[in-house]
C-alpha cells in the first residue's frame, strides 16, 4: 500500500517536472495562430468580413471573436483551410458578407476620370497611381479586386473587369472518372 | 558499339508503327495562302512583335524579337503582308487563343538578305545572342531556347555532348528520316555545339529500331575530323527522353531539380543540330521543320513544313480519310489533342497524328485503383504513381509534392500499363498546374499583404509627422504668447486674418470640385450606357440592390477613416 | 483522357482471371485428394459473392456490370472457399462470404478501397464465431479409404441426413490440429509426427495440395501477375521463424518444412498475401509485409488459440501496410543514392 502511494507520488513528481520543463523549453513566442490564419486569407483587404483588412480579421478569428466563414474572396476553399487549421467543422460562407465572385481587377475609364484622388485614398494596397486633377490608372498586377475604390468615386468611372483565362494561366482540370455512370 | 550501356528503370514497349511513314522521301509542303505564327512557341517569355499590320515582310525576316534571356525570336516563314497581330487558336491542349502574327503570303517566297556566320571567329556570347535572334529552340518537343542550353555555365565546359536520335514515341519518324537524309548537316551542327560547349566526348544515341539512320550517321561520322560515337540503344519507351538517354549512355542520373550540365552532360535533339547547322552555315533562321503526318491518312510521310502552316493542309496533302476522330500533336504517348485541324504548325510540332476509331479505339471505362503497382514498375522516374494519383485525386497537393510529383516527366507509361485504365497523367498535370496556380496566388497575396502593411505604416508615419508639426507649431505659439503676452493684438489679428483666408481657400476648392463634377456628369451623360433608360422592373430592382450594397460598403469603408480622424 | 491515347492490354479482369486460372490446379488436386465436396463449397461461395456484390453495388448506386465483370468477387469467394473445411455447412459458407463481400469489401468502399483482405476477414469471422463447424475437414482419401460422392458431399453440406458413421469415416483432424493437440498433451514433435496423418513433408495429401497451390503460384509469378517479393518474403518468414524455433527445441516446435508445406501457407504466399489492394506497395514494403506475415503466422500457430495463424497474420499486416508504405518510399530518379552520389 505504502509502496503504491510512494510510486504514484514519485511518478507525479517526475511527470510534472518533465511537463513544466518542456513548457518553458518549447515556449512559442508571439501569436503564431493569427499569423497562420493571415497566411490563409487571400489578402484582398476588402473589408467584406467587417474588419478593416485581413490581419485584423485574422486576429479576431484567433481570439474567437469572428467566425471563419466571413471571407467571400477566400471562398469555400478558404473556409475549408481555416477549418482545418483550427480543427473545427467547415461551414458554408456567411451570405451577409457577400458572395464569392470571379477574380477581377478594377479598371478606370480614363475618359470619365476627373482626377479627384478619392480612389487613391481608398485603395488598401496603393495600386492606383495618379495625382490631383491628373488622370488615374490602376496597376493591374497589384490590384486585389477588393472594390473599395468603387464607392468613393464621384463619377463612377471605375468598373471591375473579370480576369480572363489566358494561356500562361490556364489550368488542367480535375479529370472526371465516372464510376457511377448509368451503364 | 562496344560501349557499355545502362538500363534505366521502367519503360514500356508500345507497338512502334514507324514503318508507315519512314519509307517515303521528304516532301516540301507547298506554300500556304496564310501563315499564322504564334509568338509563344518556346519555353520562356513570348517574343515581342516588331512588325506592324500592313507591313510587307520577307522570308526569314524577324517579326518577333526575343524578350529576355530565356526566349527565342520568331521569323516570317515566307514573304507577304502582315494582315493581323491578334489572338488566334494555337496548338495547345487548352484550345485557348494566343497572340499570333498572321501573314498573307505573296507566293514569291522572297528571302531577306542572309549570310553564313563564321562561328569560330565570333565570341561565344555574341554567337549565342545571334542564335537566340535566329529563333533556335529544341525541336525534340520541349522547345527550350537552344542558346541557353549552349551556354556551358560557370564550369566553362560541358565534357559530354549527346545528340538524341532516340525518337521512342510510336508513329513519329521525323528524326529517323532526317538522320537518313541529312546526317552530314546534323554532325555539322554537332561541331558547332562542341565548339560552344567545349565538349570532348560526342555521342549519338539512336534506338536500335532505326538501322538505316544508324548506318547513315556512322557513315557521316567517319568523315569528320573529330570523334563521334554513334550508339544503338535498346528500343524502350521512353528511352528517347533526355534523362533516360543520359542514363542509357553514361549510367548517370541527372540529380533531381538540377540540369544535366551540372553533371557535365548536354543533350540536343538531332533536329536541333540540323537547324543549328542551317542557321550558322546558311544564315537561315528557324522557319521550317520536319513534320511526320501519319495515322489515319492515305500516305503517311514526312514533310518539310514552314512554321505557321495550318495542320489541315498537311493532312490533306497526306490524303485525309473519312472516320477521323481527332488530331494529336506529337505521338500517342505524350501528344496533346488539337482543338481544331486549322491550328498552325509550330516549332514543337514533330508529328501530326490523325486518329480513327480503328487505330485508337476508345479505352474501357476506368475502374478504381487496385494498387497493383504496375505503374510503379513502369515508371522511368522511379516514382510511386499510385500514391501520386491518390494524393492528386484527393487534392492533397502537399503530399503529392513530398512524393516527388515534379519529377514526373508525364511520359504516360503508368497510364499505358494501368489495368484499371485510369487517366493517371491527367491527374498529375492537374495537380501540377493547381500547385503552380496556388503558388502564384500565394505570391500575389504576399505582395498585397506587404503593400497593405506598407500603406498602414505610411499612414501612421504621416499622422506622426503631422502631429509633430502641429506640436511644434503649438509650442512655437506658446513660446510666442509667453514671450509677447503684452502684444496679443497682432496675434489675434493674424488669426483673424488667417481664418477667412483658409475658409475662402476651401470655398474655392469646393467650387472647383463642383465644376469638375458638373463637367464629368456632362461627359458621363454622353458616355452613359444606352441600355439603362428602358429597364424592366426586375432589372431596376437589381440595380437598386446593387446600389444598396454599394452604400453599405461605403459605410464600411468610411468607418476606419472616421476612427483615423478621431485619433 | 488527353494522353496517352494508347493502352497495353492489361485489365483488372485479366489479372483476376489469371488468379482464378492459377487456382485451378489447387482445386483439381483438392478433388483428387479429398473428394469432390470442395466443388459444392466453391459453387455456394461464388453464387453468394456475386449476389452480394450485385446487391451492394445497387444499394451504393454503382453499375453492377463493370464491377462484376472484373471478377474480384469471384476471386474472394474462391480464396475463402479454399480456406474453409470442404464439408462445412452451407450457412457457414454463406455467412463467411457475406462478411467478406458486404462488410470487408463493399462497406469499405468496394474494389480497391478495402483495407483488409476480404477472404481473410470472412475466414476470421467464421473461426471466431463457429470454431466447431470449422473443423469439418475431410481426411485425405489415402488415409480414409472412403469417399463421399458429389451428391453425398452436397447432402452433408446442406445438412441432409448422412449416417454418422459415414461422416466420421471421412472427416478427421488436420495435421496442424493434430500437431497442436499433441503438443498440448505434452507429446514431443517426434511422437506426434509418427501418427499416420503426417507424410513426407507435411500432412498426407495436404502436402500435395500445397504443391498444387505452389504450381499455380509459380504460374502467376511467371506471368508477372504477382510480384515475387511478397511470396518470397512470406515463405522466408515462415521458414526462418519455424526454423529458429525448431532449432531452439526440436521437441516442442514443428519442423520448418512441415509448416512450409501446409496448403494454407502456399495459398497465402501466392494468392492472399499478394492481394495488391490490402498489401504494401513499395518494393521494400512488400518484403517487410510478406516477411512479417510469415513470422506472425508461425507465432500464432505456435502460441495462439487457433489452429492456423495465416488469416490473422495477414489481417494484422494489412493494418500495418500503410505505415510500411510510408516508411519505405523508394529513392526516385535523380535522388542521391543512400551513402553516395550518383554513379560516376
Amino acid at each position: 500500500m505504502l509502496t503504491a502511494i510512494g510510486v504514484m507520488v514519485l511518478l507525479a513528481i517526475v511527470i510534472g517536472t518533465v511537463l513544466g520543463w518542456s513548457a518553458i523549453r518549447f515556449r512559442v513566442e508571439g501569436n503564431p495562430l493569427a499569423e497562420k490564419i493571415d497566411a490563409i486569407l487571400p489578402q484582398t483587404q476588402c473589408g467584406q468580413c467587417g474588419f478593416p483588412g485581413c490581419k485584423p480579421y485574422a486576429e479576431a478569428i484567433a481570439k474567437g471573436e469572428a467566425d471563419i466563414n466571413q471571407c467571400p474572396p477566400g471562398g469555400e476553399d478558404g473556409v475549408k483551410k481555416l477549418a482545418e487549421l483550427l480543427g473545427v467543422e467547415p461551414k458554408p460562407l456567411d451570405e451577409t458578407h457577400g458572395a464569392p465572385k470571379p477574380k477581377s481587377v478594377a479598371f478606370i475609364d480614363e475618359q470619365t476620370c476627373i482626377g479627384c484622388t478619392l480612389c487613391i485614398q481608398a485603395c488598401p494596397v496603393d495600386a492606383i497611381v495618379g495625382a490631383a486633377k491628373q488622370m488615374h490608372t490602376i496597376i493591374a498586377s497589384e490590384c486585389t479586386g477588393c472594390e473599395l475604390c468603387l464607392p468613393p468615386c464621384p463619377v463612377d468611372c471605375i468598373s471591375m473587369v473579370p480576369i480572363a483565362e489566358d494561356l500562361p494561366h490556364w489550368k488542367w482540370k480535375h479529370p472526371v472518372i465516372e464510376l457511377k455512370q448509368v451503364a | 558499339m562496344s560501349r557499355e550501356l545502362f538500363r534505366f528503370k521502367g519503360g514500356v514497349h508500345p507497338p512502334e508503327h514507324k514503318a508507315e511513314s519512314n519509307s517515303r522521301p521528304i516532301h516540301a509542303a507547298p506554300l500556304p495562302k496564310q501563315l499564322v505564327i504564334p509568338l509563344r512557341q518556346h519555353i520562356g517569355n513570348p517574343a515581342k512583335p516588331v512588325v506592324n499590320v500592313g507591313e510587307r515582310v520577307l522570308k526569314g525576316q524577324l517579326i518577333g524579337a526575343a524578350d529576355g534571356t530565356i526566349s527565342a525570336a520568331v521569323h516570317a516563314s515566307s514573304s507577304g503582308t502582315v494582315v493581323a497581330i491578334e489572338p488566334r487558336t494555337v496548338p495547345h491542349a487548352s484550345g485557348l487563343p494566343d497572340t499570333c502574327i498572321v501573314i498573307d503570303t505573296d507566293g514569291r517566297d522572297e528571302w531577306i538578305a542572309h549570310e553564313p556566320l563564321d562561328y569560330r571567329a565570333l565570341p561565344a556570347t555574341d554567337l549565342r545572342m545571334k542564335l537566340r535572334d535566329m529563333g533556335l529552340a529544341g525541336l525534340g518537343g520541349a522547345v527550350f531556347p537552344s542558346a541557353v542550353k549552349l551556354d556551358p555555365g560557370p564550369a566553362q565546359a560541358c565534357p559530354t555532348l549527346i545528340l538524341n536520335g532516340g525518337e521512342c514515341e510510336p508513329w513519329i519518324t521525323c528524326d529517323d528520316v532526317l538522320m537518313r537524309h541529312h546526317a552530314d548537316e546534323i554532325l555539322q551542327g554537332a561541331a558547332i555545339m562542341r565548339h560552344l560547349l567545349g565538349s570532348t566526348e560526342i555521342l549519338v544515341g539512336i534506338e536500335a529500331n532505326k538501322p538505316e539512320a544508324i548506318a547513315a550517321m556512322e557513315a557521316a561520322a567517319a568523315n569528320l575530323d573529330f570523334t563521334v560515337e554513334v550508339v544503338a540503344v535498346p528500343s524502350i519507351y521512353p528511352g528517347g527522353g533526355a534523362k533516360q538517354m543520359i542514363e542509357t549512355l553514361t549510367g548517370r542520373q541527372v540529380p533531381s531539380g538540377k540540369l544535366s550540365t551540372d553533371i557535365g552532360i548536354q543533350v540536343f535533339n538531332v533536329g536541333t543540330a540540323y537547324a543549328l547547322a542551317r542557321a550558322v552555315h546558311h544564315g537561315e533562321p528557324m522557319i521550317s521543320r520536319l513534320v511526320t503526318v501519319t495515322g489515319h491518312v492515305l500516305r503517311p510521310q514526312n514533310f518539310e513544313v514552314l512554321i505557321g502552316t495550318p495542320m489541315q493542309t498537311l493532312i490533306e496533302l497526306a490524303g485525309d480519310r473519312d472516320g477521323t476522330t481527332g488530331i494529336l500533336m506529337g505521338g500517342p504517348m505524350m501528344g496533346v489533342p488539337m482543338p481544331n485541324p486549322g491550328v498552325p504548325v509550330v516549332k514543337a510540332t514533330n508529328c501530326i497524328l490523325v486518329q480513327s476509331r480503328e487505330l485508337f479505339p476508345p479505352l474501357p471505362k476506368p475502374l478504381p485503383c487496385i494498387r497493383c503497382t504496375r505503374c510503379a514498375d513502369a515508371c522511368p522516374a522511379e516514382l510511386q504513381p499510385q500514391e501520386l494519383f491518390r494524393f492528386a485525386k484527393a487534392g492533397d497537393f502537399g503530399r503529392a509534392q513530398e512524393y516527388h510529383l515534379f519529377d514526373c516527366i508525364e511520359c504516360g507509361c503508368c497510364s499505358y500499363v494501368c489495368p484499371s485504365h485510369l487517366p493517371l497523367v491527367d491527374f498529375y498535370r492537374y495537380a501540377k498546374s493547381e500547385i503552380w496556380a496556388r503558388e502564384r496566388d500565394k505570391r500575389a497575396a504576399d505582395l498585397a499583404r506587404e503593400r497593405h502593411e506598407f500603406r498602414l505604416f505610411r499612414q501612421e508615419r504621416e499622422k506622426a509627422e503631422k502631429a509633430a508639426k502641429l506640436a511644434a507649431k503649438a509650442a512655437a505659439k506658446r513660446a510666442e504668447l509667453a514671450e509677447g503676452g503684452a502684444r496679443p493684438e497682432p496675434a489675434g489679428a493674424a488669426q483673424a486674418d488667417g481664418a477667412p483666408a483658409e475658409a475662402s481657400d476651401a470655398d474655392a476648392k469646393k467650387a472647383l470640385i463642383a465644376a469638375a463634377l458638373a463637367r464629368a456628369q456632362a461627359k458621363k451623360a454622353d458616355a452613359a450606357p444606352k441600355n439603362v433608360d428602358r429597364l424592366t422592373p426586375e432589372q431596376q430592382r437589381e440595380i437598386e440592390e446593387i446600389e444598396a450594397r454599394r452604400a453599405k460598403i461605403r459605410e464600411l469603408a468610411r468607418k476606419p477613416l472616421a476612427t483615423e480622424e478621431d485619433a | 483522357m488527353t494522353s496517352p491515347t494508347l493502352h497495353g492490354n492489361d485489365s483488372v479482369t485479366r489479372i483476376m482471371a489469371w488468379v482464378l486460372a492459377a487456382l485451378v490446379p489447387g482445386v483439381v488436386a483438392y478433388v483428387w485428394l479429398f473428394g469432390p465436396g470442395i466443388l459444392v463449397t466453391l459453387a455456394i461461395a461464388t453464387a453468394t459473392a456475386v449476389a452480394a456484390e450485385a446487391a451492394m453495388l445497387k444499394a451504393r448506386g454503382y453499375p453492377a456490370k463493370p464491377f462484376l465483370l472484373d471478377l474480384s468477387a469471384v476471386v474472394t469467394a474462391w480464396l475463402l472457399a479454399l480456406s474453409l473445411p470442404a464439408l462445412a455447412p452451407w450457412w457457414l459458407i454463406v455467412v463467411g462470404t457475406l462478411a467478406a463481400i458486404v462488410v470487408a469489401k463493399q462497406l469499405y468502399g468496394g474494389l480497391g478501397q478495402n483495407i483488409f483482405n476480404p477472404a481473410m476477414v470472412g475466414y476470421a469471422v467464421l473461426i471466431v464465431s463457429f470454431p466447431a463447424q470449422m473443423t469439418h475437414w475431410p481426411g485425405p482419401l489415402e488415409l480414409t479409404h472412403a469417399q463421399l460422392t458429389l451428391a453425398q458431399s452436397a447432402a452433408v453440406i446442406f445438412g441432409g441426413e448422412v449416417p454418422r458413421a459415414t461422416l466420421d469415416a471421412v472427416t478427421m483432424a488436420t495435421p496442424l490440429d493434430t500437431l497442436r493437440t499433441g503438443l498440448l498433451q505434452q507429446f514431443t514433435v517426434d511422437e506426434v509426427m509418427r501418427q499416420p496423418v503426417f507424410g513426407r513433408f507435411g500432412g498426407v495429401g495436404f502436402e500435395w495440395l500445397a504443391f498444387a497451390f505452389w504450381l499455380g503460384g509459380l504460374v502467376l509469378w511467371a506471368r508477372r501477375i504477382i510480384d515475387w517479393r511478397v511470396p518470397m518474403a512470406f515463405l522466408l518468414g515462415i521458414w526462418l521463424a519455424a526454423g529458429l524455433l525448431h532449432f531452439y527445441d526440436a521437441g516442442r516446435f514443428g519442423s520448418p518444412w512441415f509448416h512450409f508445406f501446409t496448403p494454407s501457407v502456399a495459398l497465402a504466399a501466392f494468392f492472399i498475401a499478394t492481394d495488391p489492394v490490402s498489401g504494401a506497395t513499395t518494393p521494400r514494403g512488400k518484403l517487410i509485409f510478406g516477411f512479417g506475415a510469415g513470422v506472425l503466422t508461425i507465432a500464432i500457430r505456435t502460441w495462439g488459440g487457433f489452429p492456423d495463424g495465416v488469416a490473422f497474420a495477414i489481417l494484422l499486416m494489412n493494418l500495418a501496410a500503410p505505415l510500411i508504405d510510408q516508411y519505405t518510399q523508394p529513392r526516385v530518379y535523380g535522388e542521391a543514392r543512400a551513402g553516395k552520389e550518383t554513379r560516376p
